[in-house]
């Protein structure tokens, strides 16, 4: 088995055990490739690709941006705030007048949940969700997954914890399908405010005392709080939220075991976890972030390899 | 189906120490130069050779590399199997080096191709040589030919050149198969 089960990566929901599977093996290799002198391979030169971003992202932005170079696509940025949607264009309009300039793939953040799968039943290309609102973020999962296997040797049967705003993340909801697929066990921490009502139908079990939480886990993936996306107040102070919720050194160093963190970037440095914490040995915050570009290279060329040529023309 | 061997047992091992004694003939004590198998079936090969000039012709320092083509092909979304790809390891240097290429069957010359453009990324060889156990002649699509070559088969299309190894597939042989 060497092609994915899907044409588009719309949620981690939507995909097999298989399918991470084979995306983990193919990101091997492009981890290897990009730690080469000259980091770029040829195939994927007759593939175009559009980055579109209805909402603001450095990091899954570059990311993306730099797995399809490397893999020589061409590129193509559009975000929203410079764009036809200020004029009131809608997606779809928006996303076909892009394709009629003949590209192949869309990946695509986007403030609504839904977006991408909305998208991918209405235009013709593959679509790779690179987040929408508070649903999934797929690509993240898979670099969260793929850096506990690299540095654990697997994700079956570890203890993770997520900790944090669950209630607007999609990290958490992508990070659990991920985990649970894989056979880990997943629990969340955070406020019970923060923490979805039905969050036990997925399977996860709650812990609200954060240092009960470490001590079962082999990782914790500390989670930032979304204040963009909150309307009404959730805790009573970022001060309280800190001394409940966040990791400190001497939280860790008390602990009888090392507990592995990381984190989906950007830190709240001083609030979900100290500077400390952040640049320490435990840390595997930026091998997160080498990692994602792997990851992303794989799931681009997996999706690219199924797109059927068109020579009729 | 039918099969025909093209070489059996003793006759890949005496083909084997001819390579190596031509390789030795041409690079002397190997110390500028570094051996690549080509993924899935040349690191096999490229093994043995590396093997035998270490244990029987006492050369020292051997570099022995694994280099996969698959995200240099240029049949990527033309064939009907996905391509899946293969481990690389090369754990040296390349710029500078003498490089000698190994692969088991030469037959289009787009492999070769392939790996001539994956080199680059791991910078500017002093030289590229190849050696091939087969050599398929009068099937190449590209201008390549081998430096070393072990046996020259002629095979029209639908004939498969399969080269057997003792530790992956139970025995040393080399079958011509007609479908």
């Amino acid at each position: 088995m060497s092609e994915l089960s899907v044409n588009h990566l719309l949620g981690i929901k939507y995909i097999t055990k298989e399918d991470i599977e084979l995306i983990f093996e193919t990101a091997d290799q492009f981890k290897e490739v990009i730690n080469r002198p000259i980091k770029k391979v040829p195939s994927l030169r007759d593939i175009t690709i559009a980055n579109l971003f209805f909402e603001n992202s450095t990091r899954t932005r570059l990311s993306f941006e730099l797995a399809e170079k490397r893999l020589s696509a061409d590129v193509i940025n559009f975000s929203a705030s410079s764009s036809s949607v200020k004029k009131g264009e809608t997606l779809v309009d928006t996303v076909n007048n892009i394709l009629s300039m003949k590209v192949d793939i869309v990946v695509m953040r986007h403030p609504n949940p839904g977006a991408g799968i909305f998208l991918s039943k209405h235009v013709d290309a593959s679509i790779v969700n690179a987040g929408d609102g508070a649903h999934e973020h797929p690509t993240q999962a898979l670099l969260d997954c793929y850096s506990i296997r690299e540095r654990l040797g697997s994700v079956a049967g570890k203890n993770v914890i997520i900790v944090g705003d669950i209630l607007h993340s999609r990290v958490a909801l992508s990070n659990i399908y991920a985990l649970q697929t894989l056979g880990a066990n997943v629990k969340v921490c955070g406020p019970k405010s923060l923490i979805p009502k039905y969050i036990h139908k997925l399977g996860v079990g709650v812990e609200t005392n954060l240092r009960a939480a470490l001590q079962w886990c082999d990782v914790a993936n500390m989670l930032r709080v979304q204040n963009e996306r909150m309307d009404i107040s959730y805790f009573p102070s970022t001060r309280e939220y800190t001394q409940q919720y966040g990791v400190t050194k001497s939280l860790l160093d008390s602990l009888d075991k090392e507990v592995i963190i990381m984190h989906p970037g950007p830190i709240n440095r001083g609030v979900e976890i100290t500077s400390d914490v952040a640049d320490s040995k435990q840390a595997i915050i930026l091998n997160q972030v080498e990692n994602g570009v792997a990851i992303r290279m794989a799931v681009i060329y997996l999706l690219a390899s199924k797109i059927k040529r068109d020579d009729s023309n | 189906m039918s099969q025909k061997v093209l070489l059996n047992s003793t006759e890949v091992n005496i083909t084997l120490h001819r390579l190596a004694c031509q390789l030795l003939e041409n690079h002397t004590s190997f110390h500028n130069t570094v051996l690549i198998g080509m993924q899935p079936r040349g690191i096999f090969l490229a093994r043995r050779l590396a093997t035998m000039l270490e244990d029987v012709y006492k050369v020292n320092n051997l570099h022995l590399g694994h280099l996969d083509i698959t995200f240099y092909r240029d049949d990527f979304r033309r064939s009907d199997k996905p391509l899946a790809a293969n481990q690389t390891e090369i754990n040296f240097i390349v710029e500078d080096k003498r490089v000698v290429l190994i692969d088991d069957v030469l037959f289009t010359g787009r492999s070769i191709r392939a790996a001539l453009t994956a080199l680059q990324s791991y910078g500017r060889p002093e030289s590229v040589e190849l050696l091939t156990l087969i050599d398929r002649r009068f099937s190449r699509h590209l201008p390549i030919q081998p430096d070393y070559r072990g046996r020259q088969v002629d095979a029209i299309n639908n004939e498969k050149v399969k080269v057997c190894w003792l530790e992956n597939d139970g025995e040393d042989a080399v079958y011509l198969i007609n479908n």
